[in-house]
């Protein structure tokens, strides 16, 4: 009965999945180190320096807030979309979907707001339905047709990318191909503050969806550990066959995580555009990478929707914090290039982490052969 | 350089993560000898053959040839080194000949022409010589199970080894082909070829094997003569302990029919015909009634059909009087408990606690949901009540992940899970498969426990032994019927297995 005393640190899947993320941080920080090293070697320590310290740049404090409130800005929507791929990779499918989910409520929440001009919270539910419609499209087809989730999602991504181009240029501004800003055509449709933007100097982009997303993710963890949905779709995840012995509804959980993960996305993109941040270009011809980021994010965040919504910050933190490169020297594209490079490394938090758990069982298992010869010894004297 | 071994594995120590698989084994095969290899699953004999074919590294240990000391890094050194294997799966292409098979990677070519002359002069020099028959030009997909055994066998004779490695080679043939395979390894040791012979049947190793190596949790236990052992003496050995081979049971008392199946159809996965074709039974209150067939003839669909894992193509099926042929899963989990076939396909969800695993047919019930979240307490005494009533071990009770525990821990659990529903039917699939012997021991009274509750016990099973001993009345499957209905007291192992090859019936057939 000493199950507790026993377990050691090493062995606490938390840990590991910490410890496995700073891993990658660190070995894409300086992988990325190299690359600049590479493009020009003078620069290259300030540079990464100036990377990392992201809104830490500015001289004065007040100015630092405002541009800590940017990033958080933009990490509300990728949290979302990493909250999206996650809880679908629960259940065993891979929503690389969470891209065209994400467009479909840009469109849907900017042509409420832009054309019908509803206030924000109609936006909002309009975002999630159209990316739950979305999501849903992706279920049906891989529960009854068993079209591969990610095929599915691909095409979607497209169709949603040139749908919403069309749809939202019926409210674009004549000059340019972004749509009319929201805060002058329809104040309404921008999501509240409730006084947060004061904390961070005024920062007007600042609302309450930075708490909600960060409130969503808890909720999503509440749903998959402690609630009888989460038992049914992580088991129908971890093995579909004993979940249809079991009777679950095989196919209309299929359906319905998808359905979930793609109001999510969705969700995450009324809490960008509905802030007045970013304004949506309708001549844009590559899918938006939010949602695509939003993969990493699951991925460094050890696959829990808590820890997802720390590595979605540091994400977007590097993100930002690439654009006070010196242009000069390095192409704009660099800070893109870094965090993919980090990103592509989030990939091997799961290596890392059965590399740590090999390395635990071989510990003990000398532990075990040594105490066996221990014994054996006291035996024969 | 003298030595009567072919072979020797000596002091091989591998290890896995968190188990010592093979722990200072030591194998010697004399040359010419049928060696037999017993032990129960998970002892380390696989583990151990694939140190010997190379599939793994030994971390310690060394493996000697005709005395010499060789490394083996892959199977092509195994082969070179003349060692060959009959896979408990064979590894034949369906759509290719026996031919084909037989000479697939070692072809003679004359300007990049196959040159099958040649090799069929040698096949059937050595199908005769060993008795081996087979057609060279017919497809595998067409020939029996025992026909692709010795398609197996000719391959490595084709190939000149001199060590045969069987890996349970009478696991998928009926007793008229077990029979023969036995005179073919003999005739094979006769000339001079060194066989090693895995298995943990006790009957095939006394009457074929010279000598017996047994294993148990990866240790090695022992080498004895077969002439100076027996059945019992091997078993305790493999198993630690002495240990009944019969089950005890009273008479059977039947009473009121729990389970009618009428014209049941059901189509299979694998191919386009129907598994199961047209079949009808009953299962009373308070009997045992055991599916007996070679592996593959529909026994597997059977089960899907009535449990809904599969839909029925035509027929009906009444449970207590309901027809429950067009209820779901979960509907007829009611009255009925499955144990499945395949406990880590279907049984388990293997990444899950042994707690969650143990509620998977009931979660959805009031003790264990209030508003949608789970009641871990609800849960956890239910897991600890079942985990004593049914001694399942396991490293750290109802919050172990059910993947660590051992095969038979799994099963325990499972077995736990549905009979503490009271079903009044019970279907158990191959509930011993893999299992050692004190386990099957253990299902057995189990089995029987429930039978004399009142409960109608429908046993699927393949191991003859298993359904001569447990069964109050036999229905033999053979290509998707049911071709015979015996007492197990009035028939014997022979006549089960005419009916189970389909050289006999004595239900249907003239009538469809």
């Amino acid at each position: 009965m000493n199950e507790k005393q026993k377990k050691s640190i090493w062995k606490n899947d938390g840990f590991q999945s910490i410890l496995a993320a700073l891993f990658c941080i660190i070995a894409g920080l300086f992988v990325g180190y190299l690359v600049l090293l590479a493009i020009n070697a003078k620069g290259a320590g300030e540079a990464i320096v100036t990377i990392i310290k992201n809104f830490f740049n500015y001289p004065t404090k007040p100015a630092m807030l405002k541009y800590l409130g940017n990033t958080l800005v933009k990490t509300a929507p990728l949290l979302m979309c990493a909250l999206s791929v996650q809880f679908c990779y629960k259940v065993g499918l891979f929503n690389i979907g969470a891209a065209g989910q994400y467009v479909a409520g840009a469109g849907a929440c900017l042509y409420l707001a832009l054309a019908l001009h509803m206030p924000w919270y109609v936006c909002a539910i309009a975002a999630i339905v159209i990316g739950a419609v979305d999501g849903m499209i992706v279920g049906l087809l891989k529960a009854y047709a068993n079209v591969n989730e990610v095929i599915a999602g691909i095409m979607l991504n497209w169709i949603g990318l040139y749908t919403v181009n069309m749809v939202l240029g019926t409210v674009k501004e004549s000059t340019s191909p972004y749509t009319l800003a929201i805060a002058s055509e329809n104040p309404n449709a921008i999501m509240p503050s409730m006084g947060l933007s004061s904390l961070f100097s005024n920062n007007k982009y600042v609302t309450i969806a930075i708490p909600l997303a960060v409130i969503i993710a808890i909720v999503v963890w509440v749903i998959q550990e402690k609630t009888v949905l989460g038992y049914e779709l992580t088991a129908t995840g971890l093995n579909k066959d004993a979940a249809k012995y079991a009777g679950m509804k095989e196919k209309k959980n299929i359906i319905l995580t998808m359905m979930i993960g793609g109001a999510l996305a969705g969700l995450g993109a009324a809490f960008l555009y509905l802030t007045g941040y970013e304004q949506w270009s309708c001549t844009q011809s590559s899918v938006p990478a939010m949602g695509f980021n939003g993969i990493a994010a699951t991925f460094l965040g050890g696959l829990n929707p808590i820890g997802t919504v720390f590595a979605s910050y540091f994400i977007q933190h590097i993100t930002s914090g690439g654009s006070y490169l010196d242009k000069g020297i390095y192409p704009s594209q660099i800070s893109d290039l870094i965090s993919s490079i980090i990103i592509y490394l989030c990939g091997f938090v799961l290596f890392f982490k059965y590399f740590m758990n090999s390395r635990v069982a071989a510990k003990e298992e000398k532990n075990i052969a040594s105490k066996a010869a221990a014994n054996k010894e006291d035996g024969t004297k | 350089m003298d030595t009567p071994y072919a072979i020797e594995m000596l002091n091989i120590t591998k290890r896995f993560p968190g188990i010592v698989a093979n722990d200072n084994i030591t194998l010697q095969l004399k040359k010419g000898e049928i060696h037999a290899l017993l032990g129960e699953n998970g002892a380390g004999k696989s583990t151990l053959m694939s140190v010997l074919f190379g599939l793994y590294q030994a971390e310690e240990g060394v493996i000697k040839k005709d005395g010499k000391e060789v490394k083996i890094n892959n199977p092509n050194d195994a082969n070179d080194l003349g060692i060959g294997m009959v896979h408990q799966h064979f590894k034949l292409v369906q759509c290719f000949s026996v031919l084909d098979n037989i000479i697939l990677g070692v072809e003679t070519t004359k300007n990049g022409f196959l040159q099958k002359d040649e090799a069929r002069k040698k096949i059937v020099e050595l199908s005769d010589k060993y008795g081996l028959k087979v057609d060279p030009d017919a497809k595998i997909s067409d020939i029996t199970v025992g026909m692709q055994q010795r398609t197996e066998i000719l391959k490595m004779l084709y190939r000149d080894n001199e060590i045969l490695i069987f890996d349970e080679p009478t696991a998928v043939l009926t007793p008229q082909e077990i029979e023969e395979l036995m005179q073919i390894m003999k005739s094979l040791a006769k000339e001079g070829k060194s066989i090693l012979f895995i298995s943990h049947k006790l009957n095939e190793i006394m009457e074929v094997a010279d000598r017996c190596s047994v294993l148990r949790r990866g240790k090695y236990i022992g080498t004895v003569d077969i002439k100076d052992s027996t059945k019992e003496s091997l078993s305790s050995m493999m198993v630690g302990r002495d240990v009944k081979l019969v089950v005890s049971k009273e008479e059977a008392k039947p009473k009121e029919t729990i389970l009618h199946v009428e014209n049941m159809t059901v189509a299979s996965k694998m191919h386009h015909n129907n598994a199961v074709k047209n079949v009808s039974f009953d299962v009373r209150a308070g009997e045992i009634v055991c599916i007996a067939g070679i592996d593959g003839n529909g026994q597997t669909e059977l089960v899907y059909g009535l449990t809904g894992l599969e839909p029925l193509v035509s027929g009906k099926i009444d449970l207590c009087g309901e027809d429950i042929s067009k209820l779901s899963i979960r509907e007829r989990a009611k009255n009925m408990s499955h144990i499945p076939e395949d406990r880590q396909k279907h049984g388990l969800v293997l990444d899950y606690s042994l707690e969650y695993n143990m509620i998977l047919q009931r979660y959805w019930q009031p003790e264990f949901v209030k508003c949608g979240f789970l009641r871990r307490k609800n849960i956890r005494k239910f897991s600890d009540k079942l985990i004593n009533a049914f001694d399942v071990r396991s490293g750290q009770g109802s919050i172990t992940t059910t993947r660590a525990m051992s095969g038979g821990n799994q099963q325990k659990a499972i077995i736990a899970r549905e009979l503490e529903k009271d079903p009044k039917l019970l279907v158990a699939v191959q509930p011993t498969r893999g299992l050692d012997v004190g386990a099957i021991e253990y299902i057995h009274s189990q089995l029987v426990a429930q039978r004399d509750k009142g409960a109608g016990v429908l046993l699927v099973s393949l191991e003859l032994e298993e359904v001569m001993n447990v069964a109050d009345r036999i229905l033999v499957m053979y290509e998707g019927e049911i071709v015979g209905e015996l007492d197990p007291k009035k028939t014997t192992t022979e006549e089960l297995g005419l009916y189970m090859a389909g050289a006999k019936r004595n239900i249907g057939g003239a009538r469809s």
